[in-house]
């Protein structure tokens, strides 16, 4: 938890002393952001292919890592067919990411109607202190009607909800921020071994109106915070670069 | 009418109804001497299974008069302890009594019923003689000693209980053995064996009798509430809180229906255990069926644990987890409880097996996870495939690291690999001491999507032409 307050985040709470926020950690991120994102808000994380879904959900989990309110656990709410198509979370991994294994409690329902619900519930219970809910393709129960009272009773109860829609298109919700995650080619090691977890962060509607931008960023799982990814590291080769620029 | 089952290649009269009875029929004879005598016998197959779960129905049914119910050894009755539980019924033990006889009456069910000091009593009565209320007046059959030491009795000029009674024991005991005057003892009730109930009665009980059967689940759900506020004052008193909850819904028939919660620490608040049943009626499948209503609901706390007075701690810590152990509850109860889980290490190397994911509900050990190196990107993925997903795979030598691979109808070029970890199975297990070896690759594609892969079975060693497969997912 130290080092978490060692991150510069007091000095962004100066900035914007309404509302809390939580940053990302990477300086030109946060920058943009104008301090970071409102801890009180439905956030909503998606990515359009199941490639991608191992990178959406961490990102997702490690902003509520960042975002959670102190002392209480987290809370992951899957629906069991996801399970069967995506795996299952991995602990030890997680422990790699920095996250306390011991306070995640992981939830799944058999329908996205109950995944929401329980996540409705769990936010309201004041028990937890960051809520993740994961669906996955098209989710009729999650329309704008559903988002929104998420978004309220999330902005009541003080605490960050993360939407994670994998595999989906985007559609209309009240989130108050949406970013769509893809990995990125990592920084790479010795023996050309792959580097830290490297993500593609677009950022497609803030409600604030900060006008849509995209990032490279790292996770440093020691220091517990996302980082600039950096511009010239240890180079992949071109061919490589073309293709990771290619969709 | 008469049951038959096959005993050794003959089929062989079961049971036999009253009129089977009448009419000179008795078990044990077989089917053609019975047809003929009786050539329009109706026959049906003996199931025993179904007399066994009629019984064991009969007997849940039967909780509503006492908690103490047990299966008589020959399965052919119930015996009840209603020592102290008669007094709730008009007349007493013969209400009681008159009560049961009514209600399996409606069942449709010819119920011969006794009440007596002692459980052999009750059942020799109940089967020799229920209108008798004397003991000393049974015939000797009902001593059940067999039919040589019967005849033996009959013989003797012993005809009913009371004349063996009166004779001198050692010489009984000479003649008869030692077996004979316990079954004395235990009819006369000089001795006194207990029941051994089917279910151990609860420490905490609490039930509501209703006048007027009720039909709907919101109104049962009031008298749940009820009773929880009456459990909540006897945890209180000895200072202890229940683990779990246990609600048992009487039918004015025979149908009984049970709903259970578990919670993860001890509760006693009456309104978290009202709410944890309401959500236990909203997520039964086939809802509660209330027939013709319920007329009596019990509640239970089977499983107690001490609970000290709820003391709130300065800092709060003591509301924060009270509020997670209710919202674990909650989930458990509605989701089923391995639908709410928490990860703790398994004591394995083999992946799939290093870690497990645990109901939260349940009290789990303290875990001590391995500590990464820092400064290292993770080597365990993210999500992990169990079973893992099958792959095509192109290598530049067959034992080398994989270059292209086809996942989920996608071709993958592998820009960077680290590897291979060699996992070996685990042998030790094995019956042949045998297992294919995983040689894990952590690879990355061009397009920076990070891949764990395996090749299953070391190349020309342990197998020609080795699989791979996709064992995971990195962030």
């Amino acid at each position: 938890m130290l080092d978490l307050l060692l991150t510069p985040r007091p000095s962004y709470w100066a900035e914007s002393p309404i509302v809390a926020q939580f940053g990302f950690g990477a300086p030109s991120l946060d920058r943009r952001l104008h301090g970071g994102l409102d801890q009180t808000a439905l956030h909503e994380i998606i990515t359009e292919n199941q490639y991608n879904a191992a990178a959406a959900t961490a990102v997702a989990l490690l902003l509520a890592l960042r975002g959670a309110v102190a002392g209480k656990p987290i809370i992951l709410l899957r629906e069991d067919r996801d399970v069967r198509r995506f795996g299952r979370l991995y602990a030890p991994s997680l422990i790699e990411l920095g996250m306390p294994v011991d306070s995640l409690l992981q939830v799944t329902a058999a329908s996205s109607i109950a995944v929401l619900q329980a996540g409705a519930d769990a936010i309201k219970s004041g028990a937890v202190g960051a809520v993740v809910i994961a669906t996955a393709g098209r989710t009729l129960a999650l329309d704008l009607t559903a988002s929104r009272r998420l978004a309220l009773v999330t902005a009541r109860m003080g605490l960050p909800t993360l939407l994670l829609r994998l595999a989906a298109e985007p559609t209309p919700s009240a989130a108050q921020t949406r970013w769509q995650v893809t990995s990125a080619p990592s920084t790479g090691l010795a023996e050309n071994a792959p580097g830290l977890p490297a993500f593609d962060l677009n950022l497609l509607r803030h409600r604030g109106g900060i006008a849509p931008f995209s990032a490279r960023v790292e996770w440093d799982s020691d220091q517990r915070c996302f980082r600039d990814a950096p511009l010239f590291g240890a180079a992949p080769s071109v061919a490589g670069v073309r293709a990771a620029a290619a969709p | 009418m008469a049951l038959v089952a096959k005993v050794r290649g003959a089929l062989l009269l079961e049971a036999v109804d009253t009129k089977a009875a009448a009419l000179g029929l008795a078990p044990g004879l077989t089917l053609a001497d019975a047809r003929a005598r009786v050539p329009d016998l109706a026959v049906r197959d003996h199931d025993p299974v179904a007399d066994q779960a009629l019984l064991e129905a009969l007997a849940d049914a039967c909780g509503r008069y006492t908690p103490t119910v047990a299966i008589a050894a020959a399965s052919d009755g119930l015996l009840l302890d209603i020592s102290g539980c008669e007094h709730v019924f008009v007349g007493g033990e013969h209400g009681l009594r008159n009560d049961a006889l009514r209600r399996f009456g409606r069942l449709g069910l010819t119920v011969q019923a006794a009440v007596a000091d002692t459980p052999a009593a009750a059942i020799a009565l109940a089967r020799y003689a229920a209108a008798l209320d004397k003991i000393t007046d049974l015939p000797v059959q009902a001593l059940e000693l067999g039919a040589e030491a019967t005849t033996a009795l009959r013989r003797a000029g012993l005809r009913v209980i009371g004349d063996v009674a009166a004779q001198s024991r050692s010489a009984l005991a000479a003649r008869f053995g030692n077996a004979m005057l316990g079954r004395l003892a235990a009819i006369l009730g000089e001795e006194d064996a207990r029941l051994i109930p089917r279910r151990a009665p609860p420490p905490v009980l609490t039930e509501a009798r209703l006048a007027e059967p009720i039909l709907r689940s919101q109104e049962a759900l009031r008298v749940i509430s009820d009773l929880a506020l009456q459990t909540a004052r006897a945890l209180e008193a000895r200072g202890m809180g229940g683990r779990r909850f246990e609600v048992t819904l009487f039918r004015t028939d025979h149908h009984v229906a049970r709903l259970a919660v578990d919670t993860a620490q001890p509760l006693r608040d009456p309104r978290r255990i009202a709410k944890l049943f309401a959500e236990r009626l909203d997520s039964l499948a086939d809802p509660l069926d209330p027939g013709f209503g319920f007329d009596l609901i019990r509640l239970a706390v089977p499983l107690l644990e001490p609970l000290e007075a709820l003391q709130l701690k300065l800092e709060g810590g003591a509301a924060v987890e009270n509020s997670m152990a209710a919202l674990i509850d909650q989930l458990s109860t509605r989701l089923g409880r391995e639908r709410v889980t928490r990860a703790v290490p398994g004591d394995s190397h083999i992946p799939e097996q290093a870690t497990f994911d645990l109901p939260a509900i349940a009290d789990t050990p303290a875990t001590v996870w391995s500590i990464p190196e820092p400064g290292e990107p993770p080597q365990r993925p993210l999500y992990l495939f169990d079973p893992p997903e099958r792959i095509e795979v192109m290598a530049e030598v067959p034992d080398g690291p994989p270059r292209r691979f086809k996942w989920r109808a996608q071709m993958h070029d592998v820009l960077r690999h680290e590897g291979p970890e060699r996992i070996a199975a685990e042998w030790w297990r094995r019956k042949n001491g045998k297992g294919l070896t995983r040689d894990y690759y952590r690879v990355e594609d061009v397009r920076g999507r990070r891949f764990w892969l395996f090749r299953h079975g070391l190349y020309g060693r342990e197998k020609a032409q080795p699989n791979w497969y996709l064992h995971g997912l990195f962030a």
